[in-house]
């Protein structure tokens, strides 16, 4: 005899380890199987947008910050350059050597951190992440000494960067870009080729080239399913046409080939300050740009390879002190469309992993 | 490199197909409400443009203006597409059928700026919570005021 059954609705999150943040599935489950998910968001929506109207130009660049705290130099980029676009402000060439170094120093640092609490999802507890966050630290020692802070550094400006580095940083960061490749092959040797890594992640969450195209994935999850996407390459902002570097693409789209492109992105992020050190100009940081800026009336779309993919920002002047409107494509918000698609039919253990290889940080989600 | 697609030349083609109502001009390319679902229908599969980059609107005083971007990543080229709608009953249809990475931003759309995408499979609020009235983005909107501040 058969016993009746019927669907059991589980709520995860908004405040469980897994999520990464506040962010909730209501997920229907057939016993282990997953029927349909339900992302709900919303519980760090601080309104960052309309906050953008209310401060001027100059102000808004910390709140740029908070979007995705754990890489927020690289949330002050497309934001600083629309607003250079618009008022016409000449970057000097040093400071756009350093700010490719700190953004792929911030790339390393966050991939490191995606991985740690990646393999804290399928239960390496903690062992690995902290192996992670011994070379983050030395990153965000890095990173304080040329900003002073350790999480949101308010580094960019208008026309530079905030301050030039000090004497003692780059032989600091000769050091840690001698020491950088040992460790990474240290997680490659400890994890790549491990048991648990293998199993939970091979052949899990696949997502076909064509639908992630489709939903719009981008940075490792679009690259994950062997689409070459990067807009370093293919739209090169910045100085980074001066440099040499491959964008990893994985095979399968499956949350290992996530996991491995992250991995082979440090490396390349490597090899790209190593020539941006060397190609640094000597010069100013920054040009004097007026504090109560007026750019031109207007509207401009820059965008950037943040390390969870393409970080827009759509800013619009009327001409006084304010931005108009000020809009962030945000990568984290946006890889989350396909989500539903990827879990429907998993079972729910493999849902937390699913998730995790899409890493998200709520700051930018929600905004 | 990225390069962007001639307005003029496609302001041309599109009305070829579908009629009057294309306006292009240096950077973007304006598009009638009307004709949004055809024009993106014949963007998508015969002009192969087969990545929804993004859609944000903004507010003025007569008009709420939508800009999508699209790209196509097989031969790198980019275009910008403007929708106008009127303050009164501002409604699109939904691209979410088209390419499903427009479906969230749609809905982050409707929540914020209460412009209706028609045909949406789940127009929802998604940042804030159902019963929130009134939408922030909008510039005549008067939230709750706290402490001193304006």
């Amino acid at each position: 005899m058969a016993l009746p059954t019927e669907p059991f609705i589980l709520n995860i999150g908004p405040l469980h380890p897994s999520t990464h943040g506040v962010f909730r599935m209501r997920v229907t489950l057939d016993g282990e199987i997953i029927q349909d998910v339900e992302p709900v968001f919303g519980y760090l929506h601080r309104g960052l947008e309309k906050l953008c109207e209310k401060y001027t130009y100059k102000q808004n660049i910390p709140l740029t910050d908070r979007l995705d705290y754990v890489s927020a130099i690289n949330n002050n980029w497309p934001y600083v350059m629309a607003v250079e676009q618009l008022g016409g402000i000449v970057v000097p060439q040093r400071a756009e050597y350093l700010r490719v170094i700190m953004g792929e120093l911030q790339r390393i640092a966050s991939h490191l951190l995606a991985v740690g609490s990646l393999m804290n999802d399928m239960g390496i507890f903690y062992t690995a992440f902290m192996y992670m966050f011994r070379e983050r630290e030395k990153i965000i020692d890095l990173l304080e000494m040329v900003s002073g802070q350790r999480l949101l550094y308010n580094y960019m400006r208008f026309g530079g960067v905030s301050m030039d580095i000090p004497t003692e940083f780059l032989p600091a960061l000769a050091r840690f870009l001698k020491v950088m490749p040992g460790f990474l092959d240290e997680y490659d040797s400890m994890l790549t080729g491990n048991e648990i890594l293998l199993s939970r992640t091979k052949g899990i969450g696949v997502m076909s080239s064509e639908m992630a195209i489709n939903a719009s994935a981008s940075g490792p999850m679009l690259r994950g399913s062997g689409v070459k996407w990067d807009l370093r390459k293919d739209a090169a902002y910045s100085v980074y046409d001066k440099f040499e570097f491959d964008i990893p693409i994985g095979q399968n789209g499956d949350c290992y080939d996530r996991y491995r492109v992250r991995m082979e992105e440090m490396r390349q992020s490597l090899r790209i300050i190593h020539q941006a050190v060397e190609q640094m100009p000597a010069g100013k940081e920054k040009l004097p740009v007026p504090l109560r800026l007026r750019p031109a009336k207007g509207e401009v779309y820059t965008q950037i390879e943040a390390p969870r993919g393409t970080l827009g920002c759509y800013l619009v002047s009327d001409g006084t002190e304010k931005p108009y409107r000020c809009h962030f494509r945000a990568p984290a918000l946006i890889n989350l469309t396909v989500l539903r698609n990827l879990l429907i039919g998993q079972k729910l253990a493999d849902a937390i992993i699913i998730f995790g290889s899409i890493d998200i940080s709520m700051g930018e989600v929600d905004r | 490199m990225t390069t962007t697609i001639d307005y003029k030349d496609l302001a041309v083609r599109l009305q070829e197909q579908f009629g009057e109502g294309f306006t292009a001009s240096t950077d973007c390319l304006e598009v009638p409400p009307n004709l949004v679902a055809k024009a993106a229908e014949y963007i998508k599969n015969m002009l192969d443009f087969n990545y929804f980059d993004m859609v944000t609107a903004a507010d003025y005083p007569d008009r709420f203006e939508l800009i999508y971007r699209l790209q196509s990543l097989s031969h790198n080229v980019l275009a910008t597409f403007k929708v106008i709608c009127s303050r009164e009953n501002p409604s699109v249809p939904s691209l979410a059928n088209l390419w499903l990475g427009a479906s969230l931003q749609e809905r982050e759309i409707y929540d914020l700026f209460g412009i209706e995408f028609s045909g949406h499979p789940n127009l929802k609020r998604i940042v804030l919570w159902d019963d929130f009235e009134g939408y922030p983005l909008r510039k005549d909107f008067k939230g709750k005021v706290y402490g001193t501040a304006n």
